[in-house]
């Protein structure tokens, strides 16, 4: 089965983003990342363990007249590397981009460390480099494991807003 | 790096250090007093958490530059008590100076205050994060009894929270240093730590004991172990007894070797060591004052 024809499960949307080829079980870190909590308006919908002749199984987001910021991309890279990104414009993919590995994440992830300045209430984003099995706080040198980055994302956008 | 900012230890290469190193060693020479070359010069002085030797430190060479210095005085009586953020007060308080030394309880503060201000910012201790001037004053009494490379160090005692143990292994890197790391189990160098070390090529060796590692030692760098650190005062007791020196602890150890401690202590060196030539803690406190001169001077744009 070609993934062209699972996309059919999930309803087509008209201008947005889909991000296809998401790692089995990470859609709902996928929205956190968006900072979609079901409070906003956006029209979202969501497949989980699709099929998939790439991944064996996948999850699939789209999300209606979204576009995803740098951040949010360099973050999804960490959770789900193989993921792919579309541009959606009047039911057309009219973009169709794989996420890349970045060196460094700003925003989204919150530091684990209590005692980081930039879990205080400063004009600051966080920022996380990326090395081979996780990231690591700039500010305070924390290290989270690729396997627990999912856990920091910050749910209510805190980390993307607070500038 | 030096001509901006100093955050980290982390980020010094040797060049960097040797440049420290050596400008105070010239100041060391020439007398520490009367540099007055950084007449008319301010330093701020940002103590969001007490610390006055370093306070001190900083001050008495400051004013041996021929510069001045203005306090911020307590937490409890300035703005930062009325909800402002670190990043406003850097703001207002850089315009008053010409560098600013900052010690906060937070890690990474810093290094978020070093980039909303222009003037160069010192970084004095960020919470259990960084403290590279006590770094560098470390090494210069490293350097200046054993030299720095071809030399084995041994690190003993809280090396879990010793924010000054990280740094300086950290910048031990940079030379032919063979590092030893002794303590319990329980406050063994934290991962983060010993991923950097290795990154930076070092070998970490661990121990729980002394005797093993003690003769081959030209250094030994004592921290204190901190009762607070154990949930039950006897088992901190039993712990804190085995990193403890004395003359006798040391009868193994190179006649040469170098002994360390930032201070304060409490009793992890006996007092009878004080009266051996082996003891260096004093000098390395003193030592805080030429190689804080020379940072300053640099940061301030003395002449190279
Ligand atoms: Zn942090």
């Amino acid at each position: 089965m070609s993934d062209t024809n699972e996309e059919l499960r999930v309803s087509k949307i008209r201008d947005g983003t889909v991000i296809d080829h998401v790692t089995g079980g990470q859609a709902l870190n996928v929205l956190a990342i968006l900072g979609i909590d079901g409070e906003g308006d956006e029209t979202v919908s969501i497949g989980m363990n699709v099929p998939s002749d790439k991944l064996g199984r996948k999850d699939v987001v789209k999300v209606e007249g979204r576009e995803l910021s740098q951040s949010e991309v360099d973050v999804l890279s960490l959770i789900a590397p193989e993921a792919t990104i579309n541009i959606i414009r009047d039911f057309d993919v009219v973009d169709k981009n794989r996420v890349e590995r970045t060196t460094s994440v700003t925003g989204i992830l919150v530091c684990p460390n209590h005692n980081c300045i930039t879990n205080a209430d400063e004009p600051v984003r966080t920022e996380f480099e990326v090395f081979d099995n996780g990231v690591r706080c700039s500010y305070c040198g924390t290290i989270v494991r690729e396997g627990d980055v999912a856990e920091r994302i910050d749910a209510r956008g805190v980390g993307e807003t607070a500038l | 790096m030096l001509e901006d900012h100093l955050i980290s230890a982390a980020h010094l290469s040797r060049d960097d250090i040797e440049a420290v190193l050596d400008r105070a060693e010239s100041v060391d020479s020439a007398g520490r007093a009367g540099h007055g070359s950084h007449d008319g010069h301010v330093l701020a002085l940002c103590f969001f958490e007490p610390s006055t030797r370093t306070k001190m430190s900083f001050e008495s060479a400051m004013k041996r530059l021929g510069g001045e210095t203005i306090d911020m005085g307590s937490v409890e009586s300035s703005s930062v008590k009325k909800g402002e953020s670190l990043a406003d007060t850097v703001r207002v308080i850089e315009g008053y100076a010409d560098a600013m030394v900052l010690r906060h309880p937070s890690e990474g503060s810093a290094k978020l205050a070093s980039e909303f201000v222009d003037v160069p910012l010192v970084n004095a201790g960020d919470g259990a994060g960084q403290h590279p001037s006590q770094t560098l004053l470390d090494l210069y009494t490293i350097r200046e009894n054993a030299g720095l490379d071809g030399i084995t160090v041994g690190i003993m005692g809280d090396l879990k929270y010793g924010r000054t143990v990280h740094s300086l292994a950290h910048a031990l890197t940079n030379f032919d240093v063979r590092q030893h790391f002794i303590s319990p189990e329980s406050l063994r160098l934290p991962r983060n730590v010993r991923y950097d070390l290795h990154e930076a090529g070092a070998q970490v060796r661990e121990h729980t004991g002394l005797e093993e590692v003690l003769p081959e030692l030209d250094v030994l760098y004592v921290t204190r172990i901190q009762r607070e650190r154990f949930p039950e005062e006897r088992e901190y007791r039993a712990v804190a007894g085995e990193y403890r020196i004395d003359n006798g602890t040391l009868s193994d150890a190179h006649p040469d070797l170098t002994v360390m401690h930032p201070l304060p202590r409490v009793d992890e060196i006996a007092p009878e060591v004080d009266e051996t030539a082996r003891a260096r803690y004093f000098e390395q406190a003193h030592n805080g004052v030429p190689v804080r001169m020379a940072l300053l001077d640099i940061l301030l744009g003395g002449d190279r």
